[in-house]
C-alpha cells in the first residue's frame, strides 16, 4: 500500500470516530428523512434537499476542514519529521479529511432514499446529480480550506477568511449578480450572466440541478438561455470543467504552499 | 553527527538566526539554551526539515540534508514540544500508524513502557489521556524506531518527577549506546544532568558552544544556571 493510502486510512479512522462527522451525517439523514416523509420522494424533495445542501455543504466543509487543519498542526509537524515526502503527506491529509466528509454527506442523503425504496424513478437522475454535486463541492471546499489554513498562520483569521468565502460564494454573489442584472437590464446580458454563473461553483451546481429538475422554465427567459447553453455538449463539458477547476486550482495552490512552507 | 554551519533564517523581515555554527559529536548530548524567542525551536525544526534555512549548511552524518527527500529522517527520533495527536485514535493505533508509514516494525522501548506504566493506557483514545500521559506517549514515539539521533524539545515538560527521572535515565543510557542527542529545556539543572555540551543562543547567534564545564569555569559560577545567567547579563550589558 502506498504511503498516501496509509495516511488516508489512519486519518479516516480518526475522522469516522469523531462527533462532528457523525453530527454532519445525522443532519442530512434527519433532513432527508423528514423531507421524504412530508413531501414524498419526488422532485420537490430533491429540490428542497438541493437548496439545503448548496448552503450547508460549503459552510460545514469550510468550517470543519479549516478548524481540522489548524488542530492537526502539531501532528502534521510530527508526520513531517518522518522519512516521507511532503507531497505524499499532503495528498494523504487532504483525502483523509475529504473522503470522510464525502462519506458523511452521501450516507446522510442516500440512506433514507434507500430505506424508502430507492426514490421515485423519474427523479433518480436528479437525486444522483444532487449527490454527485455535493461530493464535488465537498472536494472543492476542502481544498479551499487547506489553502486558507496553510496560508494564514493565525487560526482566527483563517476561519474568518473561510466564512468570508462562504458568504461570498453562497450569498453575496447572487445578490451582486442581481444588482448587475438590474443595472444592465437594457443590454443583452445573458452571456455575461452565463459566464458569472460558471465562475461560482455553488451557483453552477444550483443551475445544473435546476436544469436537471426541469424547473428551469421558472427562471423565465434566463432559464431558456441556460437550457440552451447546457443542452449541447459544449455547455455541460464547460460546466464540468469549471467544477473540476474549482477542485484542482485550490488543491494545487495548497499543495504548492505545503511543499514550501516553513512549519 | 550533526553539523550546522553559518545557518541563517529569516521569517519575513524578522531575522531569527544570524549565522549559527555548531557541531554535535556522535554519542554526545548537546543542550540548546537561550531566552524565549532565541530560535531554539527554529533550529530544531530546520534539522528535521520542517523549515528551510535562508542560507547556510546542515549536515547529518556527513551528508547535507538540504534539497533531499528526507530519508535521513529515518534515523532521527523527534519529540515535539506539544504532544497533540489525532484525538480518536488510541496510543496503540498511533504507534501502528507510524510503523505502517515507515514500513518499520519498530519495537516499543520496554524500559520506558514499564517505567511509565503506559501499557494499560494504550487502548484508550488519546483524547482522554492527561497531558503528562500524552507526553509519555510522545517519548515512546521518539524512541520507537531505534534512532541514532534524538531531538527533544522540552522533553520533561508536563511529566511528574518520577517519569521525568525515568526519561532522563533512558536518555543517558542511550547516550552510552552511542545515540546523539539534541535537547532544549528551560530547566538548567536538567540540562546539567544530561548534557556534555551546551549551545547558548542569543539574538540568533550561538554565543557559546562547548562543554558545560568550560562554561562554568569561564564564568566562574557554581552551576549551569548561574553561568547562563551571567552570560545573559554580560551580553545585555
Amino acid at each position: 500500500m502506498s504511503v498516501v493510502a496509509k495516511i488516508v486510512r489512519a486519518q479516516a479512522r480518526d475522522a469516522v470516530r469523531s462527533r462532528w462527522l457523525l453530527g454532519y451525517a445525522a443532519f442530512f439523514f434527519l433532513l432527508t428523512e423528514g423531507v421524504i416523509r412530508f413531501s414524498g420522494d419526488g422532485s420537490k424533495a430533491v429540490l428542497t434537499l438541493a437548496s439545503a445542501s448548496l448552503v450547508v455543504v460549503p459552510l460545514v466543509t469550510l468550517v470543519l476542514a479549516t478548524i481540522h487543519v489548524y488542530n492537526a498542526r502539531e501532528f502534521t509537524e510530527l508526520l513531517l519529521a518522518q522519512p516521507i515526502r511532503r507531497s505524499s503527506l499532503f495528498k494523504g491529509l487532504y483525502l483523509g479529511l475529504s473522503l470522510p466528509l464525502v462519506a458523511g454527506f452521501v450516507a446522510g442523503i442516500g440512506l433514507p432514499f434507500l430505506l424508502h425504496g430507492g426514490g421515485d424513478p423519474s427523479y433518480r437522475g436528479a437525486l444522483i446529480t444532487l449527490v454527485a454535486l455535493g461530493v464535488v463541492l465537498t472536494f472543492s471546499f476542502t481544498a479551499i480550506s487547506f489553502s486558507i489554513a496553510l496560508f494564514a498562520e493565525d487560526r482566527l483569521r483563517g476561519l474568518g477568511v473561510a466564512l468570508g468565502i462562504w458568504l461570498l460564494v453562497g450569498l453575496l454573489y447572487d445578490g451582486l449578480v442581481l444588482v448587475a442584472v438590474a443595472l444592465f437590464s437594457d443590454y443583452p446580458i445573458e452571456r455575461p450572466l452565463l459566464a458569472l454563473t460558471l465562475a461560482n461553483p455553488v451557483d453552477l451546481a444550483r443551475v445544473l440541478l435546476l436544469l436537471k429538475l426541469d424547473v428551469a422554465a421558472l427562471m423565465g427567459y434566463t432559464g431558456a438561455v441556460f437550457q440552451r447553453a447546457f443542452s449541447g455538449t459544449v455547455g455541460p463539458s464547460l460546466a464540468a470543467g469549471m467544477l473540476g477547476a474549482w477542485i484542482v486550482a485550490p488543491l494545487m495552490l495548497g499543495a504548492r504552499q505545503f511543499r514550501r512552507k516553513d512549519f | 553527527m550533526i553539523e550546522l554551519s553559518k545557518v541563517t533564517k529569516r521569517f519575513g523581515d524578522q531575522q531569527v538566526l544570524r549565522g549559527v555554527d555548531l557541531t554535535v559529536g556522535r554519542g554526545r548530548v548537546m543542550g540548546i539554551v537561550g531566552p524565549n524567542g532565541a530560535g531554539k525551536t527554529t533550529l530544531i525544526k530546520m534539522l528535521l526539515g520542517l523549515c528551510q534555512p535562508t542560507s547556510g549548511e546542515i549536515r547529518v552524518g556527513g551528508k547535507t540534508i538540504l534539497g533531499g527527500e528526507g530519508s535521513y529522517r529515518a534515523r532521527i527520533g523527534y519529540m515535539p514540544q506539544i504532544a497533540r495527536f489525532p484525538e480518536n485514535l488510541t496510543g496503540a493505533e498511533l504507534f501502528d500508524m507510524l510503523r505502517d508509514l515507515r514500513g518499520d516494525r519498530g519495537v516499543l522501548d520496554g524500559e520506558l513502557l514499564r517505567g511509565f506504566a503506559l501499557a494499560d493506557q494504550l487502548d484508550k483514545p488519546l483524547r482522554v489521556l492527561s497531558g503528562g500521559t500524552r507526553q509519555k506517549v510522545n517519548a515512546c514515539l521518539a524512541l520507537l524506531f531505534q534512532p541514532s539521533i534524538l531531538v527533544l524539545d522540552e522533553p520533561t515538560a508536563g511529566l511528574d518527577p518520577l517519569s521525568s527521572a525515568i526519561l532522563k535515565d533512558r536518555i543517558l543510557s542511550l547516550r552510552s549506546e552511542g545515540v546523539t542527542v539534541l535537547v532544549t529545556s528551560h530547566i538548567m539543572s536538567e540540562l546539567e544532568e544530561l548534557c556534555d555540551d551546551v549551545a547558548f543562543l542569543l539574538d540568533g547567534v550561538a554565543r557559546f558552544v562547548g562543554p558545560v564545564a568550560q562554561l562554568t569555569g569561564m564564568t566562574q559560577k557554581a552551576n549551569l544556571e548561574r553561568a547562563i545567567a551571567a552570560l545573559m547579563i554580560r551580553e545585555v550589558a
